[in-house]
């Protein structure tokens, strides 16, 4: 083993002074493919075994497309929101001294931990025509429960962690001399944000804006106590699989999910590249 | 620009940072503010650039008095001793920011912005570099950077918060260097701050020595150097050695022998003398003299530094003799200041 062999094949990088590079690279691939690919691989697995024509009927059944738009859509509209108000729940947290604020802090983490069925129910009874805010957005013609607005509700609700705590650290890093110094250069305060501050973010907004997407696509058990669940309206892909399931139709199940899959996938990619870019050129 | 700085007292948190200050800085002048951290300088020149409020006191900018104008408005170029650059953007628009946030009307086309940067980024020696971002950069070309972002807003006073700071030796001669240059060339009013001395004293054309929030003394290189108008100035501008005396009948003791030291308008009583270690005459007897015995001696560059122990109370004191002179071998050394001054004892 003295005349070094390992030139002879292909290596991924010069070994570090730190030892171990193999023995790690082999532990994450194995873990990866336990944990991720195997299940995911089945799954691809059993919808090809479907037959293209079979997959493609199922693919353009009506309310299967619905469906996922309706996943979609709200899943990117709750990550929009979630980014505004996320970044500014964040700024407030880092900028501001405040009685309470470790409280606001620690509430933030609060979806993450808590069941999202208590979540869904919560809220479901929140904004029922009946229930407290229903009440009131009622007389002005605003329903939430049971439409699509109360699913965009819900994945606000379970999203909102995600941007605040990627956002966070970053922001916490800024140096206050950036800031001043565009002030002495002359930058108003609305110009400081939108020139100086918001673009060294931007990275962390859009890792905060795909992990909340990702989430609100997958997201099934606070949705479906407000959504309301109508075919063709209300009706998230999620459940849409778990139906198909209750009627033994896997075929149809797997399909939609493998279409969830390669769509979130073809996003986070894209997302992840801007990402990249973006780490590239601000280093 | 003039800039004056008029009984400007500033605390934080009722913790006073500055205590009534007055400072009168020329136009076009170069200056200094040197003083140990703590002493209060970056605090005056956050006051001058308007980052900071005086708690009391003014500041004039010609006869305008800026204390009422904000940041915005003051018109300072400020340059921070970690650069501030703003990393997502190129040098170009780094340095053109300033004149792309200005008001329609006062704002210059795209083209002569750019013109302007490129005019700046030649002048800081840096042509060449304007689509790079800050992070490919190294320090000594980011504070250039940051330096012609600043003057590119053409200010009124340049302000610069110990810019060498971040640097190492070599990099930071070279750019006190030309940063001499650049001022002699465009002849802006330039403020800045160090805690490096030599610094101070070779670029500035005046030098402000603070301490603990007040002005010590404000003055030329030999002003500060050669007539130090307090124990403080004394010691923290360039080596000094210090012994307790005593003054009487115009002449200085040590302990119960006078030391061949003439201060005939000295108040008899307690005293410090004060003197450089490299200033002083060695003597073979001792009649009116300094003695004390060689506690340590140590070799630092061209000279021989000597510690020495004076009297019954074993005063330290340090004298710088030459490399081969033969009072080094010896166990007692006698020798007499040149050039001292007396301060009355704390």
């Amino acid at each position: 083993m003295t005349t070094a062999p390992a030139q002879a094949g292909w290596r991924f990088r010069q070994p570090s002074v730190i030892p171990g590079f193999g023995l790690t690279l082999g532990f994450s691939l194995a873990y990866l493919t336990l944990i991720i690919l195997i299940p995911l691989s089945g799954l691809i697995w059993r919808s090809a075994a479907l037959g293209w024509a079979d997959f493609w009927a199922l693919a353009t059944d009506p309310r299967t497309v619905r469906a996922l738009q309706i996943s979609f859509g709200t899943a990117f509209i709750a990550a929009a929101v979630n980014v505004l108000f996320g970044t500014l729940v964040a700024w407030v947290l880092v900028r501001y001294r405040f009685p309470g604020r470790r409280v606001v802090d620690a509430m933030v983490d609060l979806p993450f931990a808590l069941p999202t069925a208590v979540a869904g129910i919560a809220l479901t009874t929140l904004y029922a025509p009946t229930g407290w805010l229903g009440k009131l957005l009622m007389p002005l013609g605003i329903k939430v429960a049971y439409t699509p607005l109360g699913i965009v509700v819900a994945l606000v609700f379970i999203g909102l962690p995600f941007v605040v705590r990627t956002v966070q650290p970053i922001m916490e890093e800024i140096d206050k001399e950036v800031e001043e110094a565009a002030a002495t250069l002359g930058a108003s305060r609305f110009q400081i944000i939108t020139r100086v501050l918001l673009p060294g973010l931007a990275p962390a907004i859009i890792t905060g804006f795909s992990l909340a997407f990702a989430r609100g696509v997958g997201e099934y058990g606070s949705v479906i106590f407000i959504a309301g669940n109508l075919p063709y309206k209300s009706e998230i892909a999620p459940l849409l699989i778990v139906i198909r399931l209750e009627e033994y139709n896997y075929p149809a199940a797997t399909a939609i999910a493998a279409i969830m899959l390669a769509l979130s996938f073809a996003m986070l990619l894209v997302i992840n590249l801007v990402q990249t870019w973006s780490r590239k050129r601000y280093g | 620009m003039e800039v004056r700085v008029v009984n400007v007292r500033k605390e934080f948190e009722r913790f006073p940072a500055l205590h009534d200050v007055s400072l009168d800085i020329r136009s076009g002048e170069l200056i200094a503010l040197l003083g140990p951290s703590g002493s209060g300088k970056t605090t005056l020149l956050r006051l001058i650039a308007g980052l900071e409020r005086p708690t009391k006191g003014a500041i004039f900018f010609g006869d305008e008095d800026a204390s009422q104008k904000s940041i915005q408005e003051r018109n300072v170029g400020f340059v921070f001793q970690h650069y501030a650059l703003f990393r997502h953007m190129t040098v170009a628009d780094n340095i053109g920011f300033g004149l792309k946030v200005r008001h329609r009307a006062a704002r210059p086309s795209a083209q002569e912005i750019r013109r302007r940067a490129m005019e700046l980024l030649d002048l800081v020696q840096l042509t060449g570099l304007e689509k790079r971002y800050p992070a490919q950069l190294s320090g000594g070309q980011r504070q250039r950077v940051a330096l012609a972002r600043a003057m590119a807003i053409e200010p009124k006073v340049l302000l610069l918060d110990e810019p060498f700071g971040a640097l190492d030796a070599q990099v930071r001669r070279e750019l006190r260097r030309w940063l001499r240059e650049i001022h002699d060339r465009t002849g802006h009013t330039t403020v800045f701050v160090t805690h490096d001395q030599e610094e101070a004293l070779e670029l500035a054309d005046r030098v402000v020595v603070m301490s603990q929030g007040r002005i010590e003394q404000v003055g030329t290189a030999d002003d500060i150097y050669d007539t130090p108008n307090s124990p403080f100035v004394y010691s923290f501008i360039g080596e000094s050695s210090s012994l307790p005396v005593k003054v009487e009948n115009g002449e200085v003791w040590i302990a119960d022998r006078p030391i061949g030291l003439q201060a005939p308008h000295a108040p008899s009583g307690e005293a410090v003398l004060h003197f450089r270690p490299h200033d002083v005459d060695l003597l073979d007897g001792c009649s009116g003299c300094i003695a004390g015995t060689v506690a340590a001696s140590r070799r630092v560059a061209g000279t021989r530094r000597v510690e020495l122990e004076i009297g019954g109370e074993r005063q330290r004191v340090e004298i710088e003799l030459p490399v081969d002179h033969p009072a080094a071998q010896k166990s007692r050394v006698a020798f007499r200041p040149r050039r001292w001054k007396l301060f009355p004892a704390a």
